[in-house]
């Protein structure tokens, strides 16, 4: 009987797998068998494993089938054969989510795990644990804490393991077995003592006297398991970043001594975390670079990989340290592997010195096109580093990288490329035209519109400047022609810049824009129109305003108000000024990105934090009625960093009132602080109106509380003020474990650092792509010129950076970049001053005044102790608003 | 209106340079396919799948997919796909996986996978392949299950784990040497039997 089933389900399978055309239906049928007496294992197993085989497979099962089968299955608890048995237990786990009424097989389950069958007791703890919820624990909790200490290591582990796992459905019950896992800790079996030390950590991470206790023990007394010394590692590394202290404690020298270990894995381990640890000395690092050095030429490819991916993160902190390994990577750049060869180049081109980065690079582009997208994405991020370092070597890069561009690839990969494009272009004003050639040549045959449109308004802000513009035209129309409407869109508006800028040109733009008028898509039309008839007037100030800068308020503050505007109707036309203004983008340090899964995050529009703080302002009652908010300030520390309590103050200007938000994390762990507010005297007119106290402040959870003054109206100069600030709130000593506080408290205060009002926080950044025609708009009768001198500055760098952090205006067009060697430098900054009272009380209403800078910061001669000094141009323009 | 400047974004990171947050659970993945093609993926092993990696089963099919065509061409042990460490090896047709995130420790999945494919091996008596792993799939199941719970590394000593298993790998039925075997034992058995008999005869005998 068992050869005519195995011949037919041969027959069916195609002769070469017996899987391959399973129909659910047929092997539920089949299922029925379960129910024959005596019981065929041998079918039994069969169909049970076809039945698993399908659930792997993701076929979906539907409760009542699955249901009839898995009681169907419960009958075959009845036959003593293991295999059968063992594959029971499978089924049941596989079904526990699917099918209904599992639990009754927690008897069998409870019997076979207690039973003197040892090759059931683990896989059946480890089924039973899969069905037992909250309510049922409780019943099987004794059986569980004896099969913790059993001597059984395979029943140990099943209840260790699964108790695990268990954590996260209860974690009361689970922490009342912690003096169960301890012993089982100090078991022989390194499984065992793996698993005993992972639940112990996971039921006491919260408790950190007891982690280091825990830690302690097992440092001194030794482990067995290389996996439990990669846990204790783990925990060890964790709990020194925790502290933040210096690395002469015991538990970096117990990592330090885990680079002894007989075990490659702990040694990696180890290493590794030693490399990731924030301010590690040169010194500390050695011997972890020295022990991956010497897994470099390991046979095993998975060692070298882990060891170059290591020295490859080194190489970003510390590039000197891996100096020493550069032979060794050199023999690795031909590896077979080319993720390994990937990385040991990439980390090569960061160690290495500037004369053999040629030779690297024609080594990496002859396997370039063998490695994954990830991979690529780290070359690209590598040579991007590289032409930051040597910028003398932008033509081999930029050659380099126009031929990734034409490569297959995806989008991060792209992506990538041309970010890295863009920032040698930015950075090398002489790579500018092969680079924008370069791009001109992608998007002819781009798939990626968001690239795409990226390019075009590149091309858009830096083609008008170039010696030629005209032969960018070309290129720009062909996407009017091809592509995308908003590929289409995008080239429209480069095309009007185009015009804007260069009046040789103008009109060849026009008649081509005459042409993208008669697009099928309305937003290309819209454009095109629009365009049209803002470069007929040929006015300067025109362009200006609506063709280089565009709109200088945040797009969800102008969704949001647009939204509130139709949601009550007014007479009154629609006012731009009620909506907040965009943040200038804050340039972030650009940070070295190993390969990681970054398709798996997207990308969202999301909030600037300044539209975050509004909308939290907002659904404070006492700040109704102050109008957009206009500025938020970076926070400032009112405290040093390790006091009882720790503020931080967050300042937003108003039209006319300051808020003051203060941010205070109560470190005590025995005080509960109520009522907190903190006192604010200022040294000016300013007036304090009111105080919003934070309720209740527990241990370690970070609350705000807020003080609203009042500008003084009269003196519009005095825009700079001291406060001196007092944080005050009412004690409640608690117990420290619970967190249960005293029923009576007792009022207290704290004495803060003063805080500072600049002109800073009254100036809103501005970003003008295109300063030039900014400063034109505004015109010369706004202008005043001013000198003044820096007596303490000594170099052009700092003055620069000073008058920036001083005036708090975003510096455009990069001029905040200092070149070397030169003993003078214009610095452009822009950024919108907020209303001065007094101006709000005459008769110009609705006045903005826009402050552009043009700083002509000079020092005579470098090297000397001179100061340096500072002609300002201002223009300082005051007009109705462009927008009413 | 006009096209608002496009600040280059940088993705946050943060998850590479972060510490591994002290866990057993250490694998992601763990599965097997056979090489004829494309429809290799119809008939895997989806032995264990962190149902937080790729919930549906059209997302892992994908990552298989994207793995096995990134790693079958050349045995090179390791790879990183998708912000993932997969490591890997390959016998006659079959590939085996295991996969951790980038942070985990390399040597860890090493680990698993030696002890995956060891078993594996031992238990088809060296004959890794996909007609012979198909016949004993449920031996399969027993094996993977034994090495890993829900993430977490139960066992890495192949030999511990075929000892937990137990199970006979399935010689086919009809193959002559089985036969043969079946008979020898059958006549042992026999003799055996006979042989106990006789003295048992002998024994009543002489009493």
């Amino acid at each position: 009987m068992i050869k005519k089933f195995d011949k037919k389900d041969e027959e069916s399978g195609s002769g070469s797998n017996p899987f391959q055309h399973l129909e659910k239906s047929a092997v539920l049928q089949e299922a029925r068998i379960f129910n024959e007496t005596p019981i065929n294992p041998r079918r039994c197993l069969h169909i049970l494993t076809k039945i698993i085989y399908l659930l792997n497979q993701g076929e979906h099962f539907g409760t009542t089938e699955a249901t009839e089968a898995f009681f169907a299955m419960t009958r075959l608890f009845q036959s003593n054969d293991q295999t059968l048995r063992r594959m029971c237990y499978l089924t049941i786990k596989e079904m526990a989510n699917i099918s209904e009424d599992v639990i009754i097989v927690t008897s069998s389950l409870t019997k076979d795990m207690t039973g003197k069958e040892d090759v059931y007791r683990g896989p059946a703890i480890r089924a039973l644990c899969r069905i037992t919820d909250t309510t049922m624990l409780q019943a099987i909790e004794r059986y569980m804490k004896q099969a913790i200490v059993d001597k059984v290591p395979s029943v140990s582990s099943s209840a260790l393991v699964s108790s695990l796992h268990m954590v996260k459905m209860s974690f009361d019950v689970v922490k009342r077995w912690v003096n169960e896992a301890q012993e089982a800790a100090s078991s022989d079996n390194i499984m065992v003592q793996y698993h005993a030390l992972g639940l112990l950590y996971h039921l006491r991470k919260n408790d950190r006297l007891a982690v280091t206790k825990m830690l302690n023990k097992f440092t001194k007394s030794g482990l067995k398991s290389p996996f439990a010394y990669c846990m204790m590692i783990r925990i060890a590394s964790k709990l020194l970043e925790e502290t933040e202290g210096g690395h002469d404690s015991p538990l970096f020298d117990f990592i330090e001594s885990c680079l002894r270990n007989k075990h490659e894995m702990v040694v990696y381990e180890a290493a590794s975390a030693i490399v990731h640890m924030p301010n590690c000395t040169a010194r500390e690092l050695a011997p972890a670079v020295s022990v991956l050095q010497l897994f470099c030429s390991s046979p095993k490819a998975a060692l070298r990989y882990a060891a170059v991916r290591t020295l490859n993160k080194v190489a970003m902190k510390h590039p000197s340290a891996v100096t020493a390994c550069n032979l060794d990577l050199e023999n690795l750049i031909t590896d077979s592997n080319r993720s390994i060869a990937t990385l040991a180049i990439t980390t090569l081109l960061k160690t290495g010195s500037e004369s053999s980065v040629d030779r690297l690079m024609k080594q990496i582009s002859s396997f370039v096109s063998e490695i994954s997208d990830e991979f690529k994405v780290v070359v690209v991020q590598a040579i991007s580093a590289l032409c930051q370092k040597y910028p003398r070597k932008h033509s081999v890069m930029m050659n380099f990288l126009s031929n990734m561009l034409r490569d297959d690839g995806g989008f991060e990969y792209k992506r990538a490329i041309v970010d890295c494009i863009i920032s040698i272009i930015e950075e090398n004003p002489e790579s500018k035209e092969t680079g924008l050639a370069h791009l001109c040549e992608f998007i002819e045959d781009c798939e990626h519109t968001v690239l795409a449109t990226k390019i075009l308004h590149l091309l858009g802000k830096e083609g008008p400047r170039t010696p030629t513009p005209s032969k960018y035209i070309r290129f720009i129309f062909n996407r009017v022609v091809l592509e995308s409407e908003a590929v289409r869109a995008a080239a429209v508006s480069a095309l009007a810049k185009f015009g804007a800028q260069n009046d040789d040109l103008l009109p060849s733009v026009l008649v081509l824009m005459k042409r993208c008028m008669m697009d099928s898509d309305d937003e290309v039309r819209d454009r095109a129109t629009f365009y049209m008839n803002v470069l007929q007037q040929k006015q300067k100030a025109l362009n200006a305003a609506y063709i280089f800068n565009g709109l200088s308020v945040s797009v969800p503050g102008l969704e949001k108000s647009l939204h509130q505007y139709t949601l009550e109707p007014s007479e009154k036309p629609f006012d731009m000024k009620t909506v907040p203004l965009a943040t200038a983008p804050i340039t972030e340090q650009k940070t070295e990105i190993a390969p990681v899964a970054t398709s798996k995050l997207p990308e969202k529009l999301a909030p600037s934090r300044q539209d975050i703080y509004q909308e939290q302002l907002a659904a404070i009652p006492e700040f109704k009625g102050l109008g957009p908010l206009f500025k938020s300030s970076e926070p400032v520390q009112l405290t040093e960093a390790e006091t009882e309590y720790v503020v931080r103050c967050i300042k937003h200007t108003f039209a006319n009132h300051m808020i003051f938000q203060f941010d205070c994390t109560n470190t005590l762990n025995d005080q509960l602080l109520q009522r907190v507010l903190v006192q604010m005297e200022p040294s000016e007119a300013y007036e304090v109106l009111n105080y919003v106290p934070a309720p209740s402040l527990p241990y370690s959870q970070p609350s705000s509380c807020y003080s609203l003054v009042r500008l003084p109206e009269d003196d519009p100069t005095a825009v700079s003020c001291t406060f001196s600030c007092t944080m005050k709130y009412l004690v409640r000593d608690c117990d420290p474990n619970t967190g249960e506080p005293d029923d009576d408290g007792y009022d207290d205060e704290y004495v803060l650092e003063d805080l500072e009002v600049t002109v800073a926080d009254h100036i809103q950044k501005v970003l003008k792509p295109n300063f030039g025609a900014a400063w034109d708009e505004i015109g010369d009768d706004n202008e005043k010129e001013e000198t003044f001198a820096l007596a303490t500055v000594r170099t052009l760098d700092e003055a620069v950076n000073n008058i920036i952090s001083f005036l708090g205006m975003q510096p455009c067009e990069r001029s905040d970049k200092v070149p070397e060697n030169k003993n003078s430098h214009v610095l452009f900054l822009a950024g919108i001053l907020w209303d001065p009272p007094a101006v709000d009380n005459d008769s110009h209403a609705h006045l903005e005044p826009i402050l552009w800078i043009s700083a002509l910061v000079s020092s005579p001669r470098l090297s000397t102790a001179t100061a340096c000094s500072v002609f300002a141009l201002c223009h300082y323009f005051a007009v109705s608003s462009l927008f009413t | 209106m006009t096209a608002q400047s496009c600040p280059r974004q940088h993705c946050a990171t943060t998850m590479d340079s972060a510490a591994l947050e002290p866990s057993l659970y250490t694998v992601k993945a763990v599965f097997i396919l056979d090489n004829d093609g494309n429809k290799t993926l119809q008939k895997n092993l989806k032995n264990y799948y962190d149902p937080e990696l790729y919930p549906s089963m059209k997302e892992q099919k994908n990552f298989e997919l994207n793995v096995f065509n990134k790693t079958h061409k050349a045995d090179n042990e390791i790879a990183f796909l998708e912000g993932m460490t997969i490591v890997y090896k390959s016998s006659i047709d079959l590939f085996f996986y295991v996969v951790g995130s980038a942070q985990e420790n390399e040597l860890m999945l090493m680990a698993v996978l030696n002890c995956l494919f060891e078993s594996v091996s031992q238990m088809l008596r060296k004959n890794v392949e996909k007609r012979t792993l198909l016949d004993n799939m449920d031996g399969v199941f027993l094996v993977v299950d034994e090495i890993i719970d829900g993430g977490v590394i139960l066992e890495s000593d192949p030999q511990q784990v075929i000892e937990k298993v137990n199970y006979r790998a399935d010689d086919s039925p009809l193959s002559e040497q089985s036969v043969a075997q079946h008979i020898t034992e059958k006549l042992a058995l026999t003799s055996n039997v006979l042989q106990s008999a006789k003295e048992q005869i002998k024994w009543s005998i002489l009493k």
